[in-house]
């Protein structure tokens, strides 16, 4: 266990909750996910879901790509196995992301029942989002602020998608192009600020570059090659750097 | 889809749409058990996760969904590529990558979109 840092002043909980409301209220992410939940939004209109439907998706799958493939296979009429499937693969990006940030979270004192809420908002935003932040915080305030910061990110996505879904008549397709264009670009652009060191560095490229290439050869199960082939890869330079040094 | 009155579509939401995506988040906790922040698994799994992301970011650009796809892909590109050299250029700013990369595709699709 790393010595957590003394310099910061101990917060109460509470604060450190509205913190990270705060944090996310003024993310650029917020931006973002606005911008994609309006798109998200006029879609589930488009393919006939209730509006109730469209926010609990948010709620409970809370993971932008998954719920893009859901409302359009679902409402394409795809065999629900299938569905299931391609959301199930979407989401194994999820373990890793999971896997990364619980530790940056943990005290001694931390019960298992306290990281099930973090490990929900774990998506995309708030895992970059807290990446970030985090190690500057308290450890004792890390998880409350990390949960105010999935509360508010979420809070912006049911919004947006209500507002994409009441508004879904009146877009104009390259607004709604531009709009499903900010996520991806955002991922990218915190990716490569949040890449420190060698690993993710390469690990940055080689996603870049596999994915479209094994997506394009019709390899299946595409990203989980992507995660193991660059991932693994990139840990080797790690593990190589780190030999030399 | 035919089955979207009721409950059906509920039901749909919670077998198809939460528990497949969910059920990656709580074997991520079961793994993380354990782990320090200073691991090498750590070092790994941050790889491995930022790997997948530019991959969906590299799979979105080059095989669009949606009304993404009526732009063209060399403008998808384009922009991809500007939002980051704005990154870059303008004091490491989020935002103003975003904001170039977004004002590119408009104004390429404007440029080059009709033929």
């Amino acid at each position: 266990m790393s010595v957590p840092p003394t310099d910061a002043p101990a917060l109460p909980r509470g604060s450190a909750f509205l913190g990270g409301l705060r944090a996310g209220a003024t993310s650029v992410f917020m931006v973002v996910i606005v911008g994609s939940y309006v798109s998200i939004g006029a879609l589930a209109h488009d393919l006939g879901f209730p509006l109730l439907w469209i926010v609990l998706s948010s709620l409970l799958i809370w993971a932008a790509p998954a719920q893009l493939i859901l409302i359009s296979a679902l409402g394409a009429g795809a065999p629900p196995l299938e569905v299931a499937l391609a959301v199930g693969l979407s989401g194994m990006r999820l373990l890793p992301m999971v896997v990364a940030l619980m530790p940056l979270l943990k005290t001694p004192a931390t019960r298992a029942r306290d990281l099930i809420v973090p490990a929900h908002f774990t998506a995309i935003s708030m895992w970059i989002e807290s990446l970030r932040l985090l190690p500057k915080l308290p450890r004792a305030g890390r998880i409350p602020f990390a949960n105010g910061l999935g509360t508010a990110l979420m809070a912006g996505a049911v919004v947006a998608s209500v507002i994409g879904f009441r508004l879904a008549q009146a877009l104009p397709s390259l607004l709604v192009a531009a709009l499903l264009f900010l996520s991806p670009m955002s991922f990218l652009i915190s990716a490569v600020r949040n890449a420190r060191v060698t690993a993710d560095r390469v690990a940055l490229v080689l996603g870049l570059v596999l994915a479209p290439l094994l997506a394009w050869r019709g390899v299946e199960l595409d990203l989980m090659w992507t995660g193991l082939i660059g991932g693994g890869v990139a840990f080797a330079a790690h593990r190589l750097r780190e030999a030399l040094r | 889809m035919s089955a979207l009155g009721g409950l059906a579509p509920y039901v749909l939401l919670i077998l198809v749409g939460f528990l497949p995506n969910e059920v990656w988040r709580m074997l991520g906790l079961a793994f993380a058990r354990g782990l320090d922040e200073d691991s090498e698994i750590i070092v790994f799994a941050r790889a491995v996760a930022t790997a997948i992301l530019t991959g969906v970011v590299g799979k979105i650009t080059i095989f669009a969904p949606g009304a993404l796809a009526t732009v063209p892909v060399t403008v998808r590109i384009g922009a991809a590529a500007l939002g980051v050299v704005a990154f870059l250029l303008i004091r490491r700013s989020v935002f103003a990558g975003v904001a170039t990369a977004t004002a590119a595709i408009v104004a390429g699709v404007l440029a080059f979109g009709d033929q």
